[in-house]
């Protein structure tokens, strides 16, 4: 076997991977955004005192964790499109990745909530707090912040996830590598250079949630150690 | 003067456990009341049921003027909460806040307050207990004791016109439990009234207007701290002789 590697492609080539990766990054934010607001809805309506709410919660949450993300995305893109929705093939993808996160977000927030002691929740009723008091005072910050690396981890995975949306044709990080390679047929040196930025991102993406972690949880920062 | 609590005929069943049986006791205003009795007599359930933490089954409470019965709602549960304070056993501080955010964030959030006004009186309850240079800590860099006794402040910071309090000093070691105590015979002193499930009963005879003595979900006995001395029934006796 010969063959010689060969990245000059990458001096034509870097401003649109730049732009595909500025591409994926934001997907990947507004996504991590939208998903754990939408995630932690759901974990609240999971943990509600209605059974109605906990049902349909639980419903939603296992349909979603029980089918493939690119399916989502193709039911969102393709047969919204079908029946007559037309929307951005951007706008599906954020779309799809939130209501897929979510659900993800929905059993980790769950967890952090259900980790809240009941004394707690008397004490704050005590203090004749109201229900929004309670929650978002007393239940919801620990709670983040107890299961604050498990959303780091999804997150990650959702950033990297974002690829599947080159099958929608959303501009993003991967579907720029497909065209390259395309263009140039460098196929293991356009993915191996891929690979490498994703890694990179990944990298930031942790500093960047350490960095909020700080600034959220002034007692992390102040003690450094697990609630 | 009227009575600031009153249980009437007060019944309580977790299932088909009747853990209060007809309760009836009156906590006069300024007064210190202290319920004791063995493990399981339903002393807890009692208490809770006097904040509203227990619905109860049958007869009537009224604390401060709030009726509770059976279909008591969130919002008559809140205005009595204005009213009575509770500390627990477990003291249950928010353990993500500091100690001075524990006690100001209800009168900043339920009573409105300025930031300052809620520091300044922050800054006043924990000096009443003793800890006013733990402003800044966390609740798990103090001791058992002293976050007992910032969950006091937490609670004197709503303003209470009753408090109480659940086996406050069971989970301290000796040394402890005497500091949390000074800081509620002080509070007796200053004229708040109190009721008090305890298993302090040096502190129930000398600081308690009233003892009750609970037995099987009942009123066994009742009267000033001098039933601990003279029983009148077999069962006082009996647990007096084990517990002094
Ligand atoms: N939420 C509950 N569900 C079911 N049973 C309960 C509940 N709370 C209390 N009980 C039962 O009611 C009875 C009285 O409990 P309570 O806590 O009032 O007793 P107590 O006098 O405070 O005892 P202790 O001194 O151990 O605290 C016990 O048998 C207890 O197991
Ligand atoms: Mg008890």
């Amino acid at each position: 076997m010969t063959y010689t590697f060969d990245f000059s492609f990458l001096a034509e080539y870097w401003p649109e991977l730049l732009s595909g990766l500025m591409q994926t990054a934001q997907l990947s934010i507004l996504s991590i955004i939208f998903g754990f607001l939408l995630g932690t809805v759901l974990a609240v309506g999971r943990t509600a005192d209605s059974k109605a709410v906990r049902r349909i919660c639980a419903i939603y949450v296992e349909a979603i964790r029980n089918t493939p993300l690119l399916v989502q995305m193709f039911m969102i893109y393709f047969g919204l499109a079908s029946i007559g929705f037309k929307l951005s093939a951007e706008f599906c993808a954020v779309l799809a990745i939130v209501i897929n996160v979510s659900s993800y977000t929905c059993e980790i927030m769950r967890a952090g909530i259900e980790s809240i002691k009941k004394g707690q929740l008397e004490a704050s009723d005590c203090l004749a707090m109201s229900w929004w008091q309670r929650l978002f005072l007393i239940v919801l910050p620990p709670a983040t912040e107890r299961v604050y690396p498990a959303l780091v981890s999804q997150f990650i995975l959702i950033m990297l996830a974002t690829s599947l949306v080159s099958q929608i044709s959303a501009e993003e990080l991967t579907s720029t590598a497909v065209r390259i390679d395309s263009m140039t047929f460098r196929s293991f040196e356009i993915y191996t250079v891929i690979a490498v930025i994703y890694i990179a991102l990944a990298f930031v993406f942790r500093i960047g949630f350490w960095a909020l972690s700080q600034l959220v949880f002034p007692r992390l920062r102040r003690l450094g150690t697990p609630l | 003067m009227s009575p600031i609590v009153k249980l009437n005929k007060v019944s309580k069943s977790f299932g088909s456990l009747n853990v209060l049986q007809g309760v009836s006791f009156d906590v006069a205003q300024g007064s210190v009341v202290a319920i004791i009795g063995r493990s399981g007599s339903g002393k807890s359930t009692a208490l809770r049921c006097m904040n509203g933490l227990e619905k109860i089954n049958g007869g009537e409470i009224t604390v401060c003027n709030h009726h509770l019965h059976q279909n008591v709602t969130k919002a008559q549960l809140r205005a009595l909460h204005l009213d009575v304070g509770i500390v627990f056993q477990s003291y249950n501080l928010f353990p993500h806040l500091t100690v001075g955010q524990n006690i100001m964030l209800a009168p900043k959030w339920v009573r409105k307050q300025s930031k300052a006004e809620a520091k300044d009186l922050a800054a006043e309850v924990l000096g009443k207990v003793g800890l006013a240079e733990k402003f800044d800590a966390y609740p798990e860099q103090l001791s058992g004791g002293q976050q007992q006794r910032v969950a006091i402040a937490r609670s004197l910071a709503m303003q209470p016109k009753l408090m109480l309090f659940d086996e406050v000093t069971s989970a301290l070691d000796p040394e402890l439990t005497g500091e949390v105590l000074k800081v509620m015979e002080n509070l007796a002193k200053d004229g708040m009234t109190m009721v008090l499930v305890t298993h302090e009963m040096a502190f129930a005879k000398g600081v308690g207007d009233k003892v009750i003595f609970m037995h099987q979900g009942k009123v066994w006995e009742e009267g000033d701290g001098e039933i601990l001395s003279a029983p009148q029934t077999p069962e006082l006796r009996q647990f007096v002789g084990n517990g002094l």
